[in-house]
């Protein structure tokens, strides 16, 4: 099955296109000169070629080469990506000294350069392209559609694609009684985490009697482990820039405001471009697509702080003040920035509603559960084969996705292996650990938060069986207890001290009564705090505790963490059957503390052991266990 | 001559008037030139709008690698506002630093994904060879600043190191090591300004 | 027959209670008499919603805050059930793991509230570590101690100082568990834009912030053979002092007063009211000769201490407008200093002026430097009404067994119109008593001006005396003065005369009176004050005839130069902080 994508984004014709993808990924792996060893040897292979979209050239069959940077296209293991159109072809990890092989034998000779191709690691096979590639083949790119094809630069190029027909129609041809009613009935909910119905939230801003509203896109993506909202806007700033225009003709409002992280300097330069760009075309401005309509746009930059993402922290921030979270009600809906209806919309909602305009309700429920339509992406990350972004509907299980999409779990040596699964993070700081027994449960809003996680921004961690979820939770708490706004008692204090708790629990003083006071004092976080973060905070805690018991007891009654990872539970030894009496641990142990003859089991000393961990390294049969 | 001193936030306020502080008269500056000709530059383009202190603050540290407190003080004083909520406000988000950082920023990603694939060991080699630590992060000759970073969306590439702004991917503690060295040997053979 | 409205009803744990206008369910809720705690609602400020101890449960919605909740008709809610009384314990668990416990010698000890929520809630036992380390005290005010490590974050103080104040001298700074009160760049108190007011200290709900003490050094005077100590009472002391010894907001007690301030061994005790006369006079002077003159009007008050750093800091264009008069505290230590040596023939430097204040700027007041001569001020020291209680304490008098004692003559001797300075209104009335028989010349009838009168922060009147038109402004709370002084400034007034006090109810509601967190006990005391007035014979301040004795015999005529010399002064404008801090942000460490 071939992913949307691919089809839609192939030119119905056979130009010749280099596509060269530049994401984060393919940028850290050297995409930037790859790119430019492109131009220069297009150039002296002497063919013709562009850089410029142009839309007259596009349907043209001797048009010259076209020459482009993508957004991420996702598959950012495998970087620096390289498409060649009209073939399909992908050639992955590509480096400087493959450009001249690549414009000899593919530009030039139409031939492939195998050795570039991915290779299923299942199948051993070579993948010429998307279609062919178990990545890819599961996923229904909805969002993602364009991002990773056209050129994010170019609004002339969005256009060809569609672009700003349904924020036209919006503003033009539709009321927004019916804007809303559409949303709404296309069961849109938010993509930032909550999963409100978006339909609901503007239905509630529109309704209020104010001449002046405000739209403001959250672009704040502070989840650790989470970029989909940064590749939407690096691939497609203008499919975001078309969603807010929706909901501000929507709601009636006439400003509209990206607050976008400071981390994401690319996507800030991207939807500044791409305002612009709407700008000069007469999209944005006194006279939206002629309507005589008002509707202005302005990209603000966050300055790191992650509970900027709560809605009217965010808005705090945006006055200039501290990113403290105020009690709701009122809502943004009712009092927002300045004190006017406001509403709040993640870059990922924002740009669903540009399809559902343009596509109707019944169109987008397709895709997803009757309760969750649509599609959701993730970044999908850890000790998974694939890592990169993706998407899927909802109702898609964690299984497909991480054994299928993610192409199975990795050890700690990176190999492929049906035992390695041990856990998947989902939602970052604020969702939860889920184990084995749910890699078929079908993702949506509610069966996660029936399992005590939540979609959260997205974030998919995968974690192999050397994972210590102690540690996992721990690393959670340290994030939020750092990033609380230190306003509310409970979150400020209780979140550090649950990481005191922890940390009791890591190093080996922990008692049954932490791990009853621990479990106490979440629950009061959970229940007590003022706001989004401090009440989902707890999640990774909770979860842990629910789904993996045994090993916080472990750490508490037997003082041993079983995957060895805290240094001071750890309790290596070395398995009989497994060891076969290498003697390469003996030899690489600083302080001795290996003793056995060749070929015989080898036995640590837990005296001398320092619990450093250079034997398991060492070992090539995964004979030593517990560090 | 202060005024409008606009602690709360109901109601968009307006720029301050024209004639505001700078101006002032009968006080010790008052014949003084505008002391950080740059920062009322800045100031200026956002039109003296107490609303837009955060993008202030980000300019003004763009220019200056930190938020002094004499150039914190003026802001708020061009802005009519406390100098408390301005030192507040610049304390709160990560991204503001009180403190001169050092030439080369070291930042170590400590997502979700970096950490699975132990990002932590890498830090403790870096901030053990830089002798720095997370209440210190800036070496004494202010060369490094080494701070970590909650994702910087590059999972994929998982640990991730970024020295200014060049991002290195699959990090062990040898490899940021020898990063590391070749930042200080470039250093040795021709210091950057 | 009328048509009967039916009333809205909430249910609170099974009571059904009518909503009327309260603009929160924990209004409502303690309305219905039941005691929720919080620390961080204070019905003065906004709504912060931070400490999280009003939690209750509503039907339908989970659990919620209730200073935030409108209250709505029909809500099911419920305020003490298991879950919620968990979370309260832990709450308070959770600040007291970090709190400085050392309540024995905490001077909040008798009014923590952290204390008697933990008390109210059952708390006895912290099972959560201390993991804050230690921070030193900031001693760097002459006014106020900040201790943080007793500061639970309520931010009533941050509020206050901004939202009533519009000072914004303190700020939250840092975030998560870093986060914390600080002045601007954490430097001390003293040294930014703090006017002194107190408030914050008033409305702490730890001991955070308390009134420096000045205690000890009194103690130090009264003991010391070669010193001649002399007292001076401020109005608003009399009607709050018996609030430390279980009587009720505004019953005056100045015989008791007067006694224990003699058994604590003070030589003379002089009533502040006498030099609230004296300033009548000279202020009343001043703005009919401005008035005639048509210049720097309108005239602005100078008697409160905290508002005179404002204008210094950011009216400073403004200035000559503030009248020249200085406090009736400032004056009568002048007067003290300049007049008892030769009555008692003894040096100036042997003579300590000790004033009882309802205030703490008065602290600051009476150390600028303009107000110390020969290297001995007019003023030594400064009581609060609070510290006043604790020395009776400390001396183990029985307040209620005292016998009433008199103030010692000529200088405490006053008349209502002194005693009015206690509260908002109370300068503008008195002024007007004494200009509308100057202006006309004629015996007012009836002395009470009720147009200045009344509880609002912001209050207009319009007075004729003598075929003259006057219109006044009565401001409390800096910010309403901010509001007005800025439409001065724009000239959008037409204003003569602007009385400004810093503190809620004017000082009757100082940071020097006994704690209380209810606008209620500013109700009574005011009336304690209008009392006062009502009792005395005497209520005009023309008619102190000690007060012109001392014009005829010490300080020539109203306005002259030796009364230039003894009770005006001059004002300085102030940077509000200055731009470079010290190199190492940090706050004093010794006292």
């Amino acid at each position: 099955m071939i992913g949307p994508s691919t089809e839609s984004a192939l030119p119905a014709i056979g130009r010749r296109r280099v596509i060269v993808c530049a994401g984060t990924g393919c940028v850290a792996n050297g995409a930037y000169p790859v790119f430019q060893a492109f131009t220069d040897q297009i150039k002296a292979a002497g063919i013709a070629a562009t850089t410029e979209f142009k839309a007259e050239e596009s349907d043209q069959p001797g048009a010259p080469l076209r020459l482009n940077q993508s957004g991420c296209q996702g598959f950012c293991q495998m970087g620096p990506l390289v498409t060649i159109l009209p073939e399909g072809i992908l050639y992955t990890k590509v480096r400087l000294a493959d450009v001249p092989e690549i414009v000899a034998s593919t530009l030039v000779g139409h031939d492939i350069v195998k050795r570039l191709l991915y290779v299923d690691p299942g199948t051993k096979k070579p993948c010429q392209g998307v279609a062919e590639i178990p990545f890819y083949q599961r996923q229904q790119r909805f969002v993602l559609r364009e991002c990773g094809t056209i050129d994010p630069a170019s609004v002339e190029e969005y256009l060809t694609h569609g672009g700003y027909t349904a924020a036209r129609k919006a503003i033009t041809a539709m009321t927004p009684e019916g804007i809303c009613r559409e949303i709404l009935q296309s069961g849109l909910r938010g993509r930032g985490g909550g999963g409100f119905p978006t339909g609901r939230k503007w239905e509630a801003a529109r309704t209020q009697r104010s001449a002046k509203k405000y739209v403001i896109c959250n672009a704040d993506e502070g989840d650790p482990g989470a970029f989909m909202n940064r590749s939407v806007m690096e691939g497609n700033p203008h499919s975001v820039l078309e969603g807010l225009m929706i909901a501000a003709r929507a709601i009636g409002a006439d400003e509209t405001l990206i607050y976008v992280r400071t981390e994401y300097p690319l996507a800030v330069a991207r939807m500044k471009q791409a305002v612009k760009d709407a700008q000069r075309l007469g999209f944005l401005g006194t006279n939206a697509f002629g309507s005589g309509q008002t509707f202005t746009c302005e990209v603000l930059e966050g300055a790191g702080a992650f509970v900027c993402g709560e809605e009217t922290a965010m808005i705090a921030s945006i006055e200039g003040h501290r990113g403290m979270p105020r009690p709701k009600p009122p809502f943004p809906a009712q009092s927002g920035l300045w004190g006017k209806p406001t509403i709040i919309n993640n870059v990922e909602t924002l740009a669903h509603c540009v399809r559902i305009i343009n596509e109707g309700a019944e169109s987008f429920r397709k895709l997803g559960t009757a309760q969750s339509p649509g599609t959701k992406t993730f970044a999908l990350t850890g000790h998974v084969a694939n890592t990169g972004l993706i998407e899927v509907p909802f109702g898609t299980t964690l299984r497909e996705i991480v054994i299928q999409i993610g192409g199975g779990i990795t050890d700690r040596r990176g190999r492929i292996g049906p035992n390695n699964f041990k856990a998947v993070q989902i939602g970052g700081p604020s969702g939860g650990c889920l184990t084995a027994d749910h890699l078929d449960l079908p993702l949506d809003y509610d069966s996660l938060r029936s399992v005590g996680a939540m979609i959260g921004s997205g974030g998919l961690v995968a974690m192999n069986q050397k994972t210590c979820m102690v540690s996992i939770a721990r690393f959670f708490m340290d994030f939020t207890q750092r990033e609380s706004c230190g306003k509310c008692v409970l979150c400020r204090e209780g979140t550090r001290q649950m990481l005191t708790l922890l940390d009791d629990i890591i190093a080996g003083r922990a008692t049954g009564e932490t791990l009853v006071l621990l479990e106490k004092l979440a629950h009061a976080v959970q229940k007590g705090s003022l706001c989004g973060l401090g009440k989902s905070a707890p999640n990774p805690v909770l979860t842990t505790l629910r789904y993996f018991r045994a090993e916080y007891d472990a750490h508490v009654f037997h003082k041993c963490c079983p995957t060895g990872q805290c240094k001071a539970l750890a309790k290596p030894s070395i398995d009989a059957d497994k060891c076969k009496g290498c003697q390469a641990c003996q030899k690489k142990c600083p302080v001795g503390a290996i003793t056995g003859d060749r070929k015989q089991a080898h036995v640590i000393d837990p005296a001398k052991c320092t619990a450093c961990g250079t034997c398991a390294d060492t070992c090539k049969f995964d004979a030593v266990v517990g560090v | 001559m202060i005024s409008n001193l606009n602690l709360e936030t109901q109601g968009q306020p307006e720029a301050a008037p024209a004639s505001a502080p700078l101006s002032k008269p009968s006080t010790k500056n008052s014949l003084a030139p505008a002391p950080f000709p740059k920062v009322a530059l800045i100031i200026e383009r956002h039109g003296r709008k107490p609303a837009r202190l955060v993008p202030i603050l980000q300019e003004v540290q763009e220019e200056y690698r930190y938020l002094p407190p004499d150039i914190l003080s003026y802001v708020a004083r061009s802005l009519n506002i406390a100098p408390a909520r301005v030192f507040g406000v610049a304390t709160f988000y990560a991204h503001f630093a009180i403190k001169p950082k050092g030439k080369h920023l070291v930042r170590l990603c400590d997502g979700t994904a970096c950490h699975v694939k132990d990002s932590v060991p890498i830090l403790d080699a870096i901030r053990f060879r830089l002798g720095v630590t997370e209440a210190q992060p800036t070496t004494r000759d202010l060369l490094f600043t080494v701070e970590t970073v909650a994702c910087l969306g590059a999972c994929g590439l998982a640990p991730v190191l970024v020295v200014d702004d060049q991002v290195y991917g699959a990090m062990t503690p040898e490899k940021a090591l020898a990063v590391l060295e070749s930042v200080r040997e470039q250093e040795r053979k021709e210091p950057s300004p | 027959m009328t048509t009967s409205v039916p009333t809205k009803t909430l249910n609170i744990d099974g009571l059904d209670v009518a909503i009327n206008g309260e603009r929160n369910l924990l209004e409502l809720i303690r309305k219905a008499d039941i005691e929720l705690p919080t620390f961080c609602y204070h019905s003065d400020l906004s709504v912060y919603g931070a400490c999280r101890l009003c939690l209750v449960e509503i039907e339908g919605r989970g659990i919620q805050s209730a200073c935030s909740t409108p209250p709505e008709a029909g809500l099911k809610v419920r305020t003490h059930t298991e879950e919620i009384r968990e979370i309260r314990k832990i709450s308070i668990e959770l600040l007291l793991a970090n709190h400085d416990q050392q309540c024995p010698t905490c001077l909040k000890s008798n009014s923590c509230q952290l204390k008697s929520v933990a008390r109210q809630l059952g708390v006895d036992r912290v099972r959560f570590k201390r993991v804050h380390e230690p921070e030193p005290l900031d001693y760097s005010s002459v006014a106020l101690i900040r201790d943080p490590n007793k500061c639970i974050l309520c931010g009533d103080c941050v509020r206050f100082c901004a939202e009533v104040q519009s000072v914004g001298a303190i700020d939250f700074a840092y975030r998560g568990h870093d986060a914390a009160v600080l002045p601007a760049f954490g430097q001390g108190l003293g040294d930014g834009e703090c006017i002194n007011c107190g408030q914050c200290a008033a409305v702490c709900t730890t001991g955070a912030l308390t009134p420096r003490p000045e205690i000890d050094e009194v103690w130090r005077a009264l003991n010391d053979p070669t010193k001649f100590v002399v007292a001076q009472v401020a109005p608003a002391v009399r009607v709050a002092l018996g609030e430390e010894f279980g009587l009720e907001p505004g019953v005056v007690t100045s015989g008791q007063m007067v006694a224990a301030l003699k058994r604590l061994g003070f030589e003379r005790v002089y009533d502040t009211s006498f030099a609230a006369d004296l300033t009548v006079l000279e202020e009343a002077n001043e703005f009919l000769r401005r008035k005639a003159k048509n210049e720097n009007l309108p005239q602005f008050t100078s008697c409160c201490p905290g508002w005179v750093k404002f204008a210094e800091q950011y009216f400073p264009d403004l200035l000559p407008q503030l009248s020249t008069c200085r406090s009736p505290q400032q004056m009568l230590g002048a007067l003290c200093k300049e007049l008892l040596p030769a009555e008692i023939n003894r040096e100036r430097k042997d003579i300590v002026v000790v004033s009882v204040m309802p205030c703490t700027a008065k602290k600051f007041e009476a150390k600028r430097p303009e107000f110390t001569h020969d290297g001995s001020p007019d003023v030594d020291h400064v009581l609060t009404t609070q510290e006043l209680a604790r020395m009776i304490i400390e001396a183990g008098l029985r307040y209620d067994k005292l016998k009433p004692e008199s103030y010692d003559m000529p200088m405490g001797f006053k008349t209502g119109a002194g005693v009015l300075f206690g509260n908002s209104g109370g300068v503008s009335e008195a002024v007007l008593r004494y200009a509308a028989e100057k202006v006309s010349g004629e015996t007012l009838r009836s002395p009470d001006f009720h147009a200045v009168r009344g509880e609002d922060g912001l209050r207009l009147a319009t007075v004729e005396i003598g075929g003259q038109v006057l219109k006044l402004a009565v401001v409390h709370g800096l910010k309403n003065a901010r509001t007005l002084a800025d439409k001065v400034r724009r000239g959008k007034t037409d204003l003569d005369l602007i009385e400004v006090m810093a503190c809620p109810g004017g000082c009757i509601g100082g940071a020097g009176q006994p704690v209380s967190r209810n606008a209620d006990v500013r109700r009574l005391r005011t009336r304690g004050i209008y009392d006062v007035d009502k009792n005395l014979d005497l209520h005009k301040s023309q008619e102190n005839h000690f007060v012109n004795e001392v014009y005829t015999r010490h300080l020539g005529e109203i306005g002259g130069k030796r009364a230039h010399k003894l009770l005006h002064t001059c004002y300085v404008p102030r940077f509000p902080v200055e731009a470079t801090p010290p190199a190492t942000p940090g706050v004093t460490t010794t006292p």
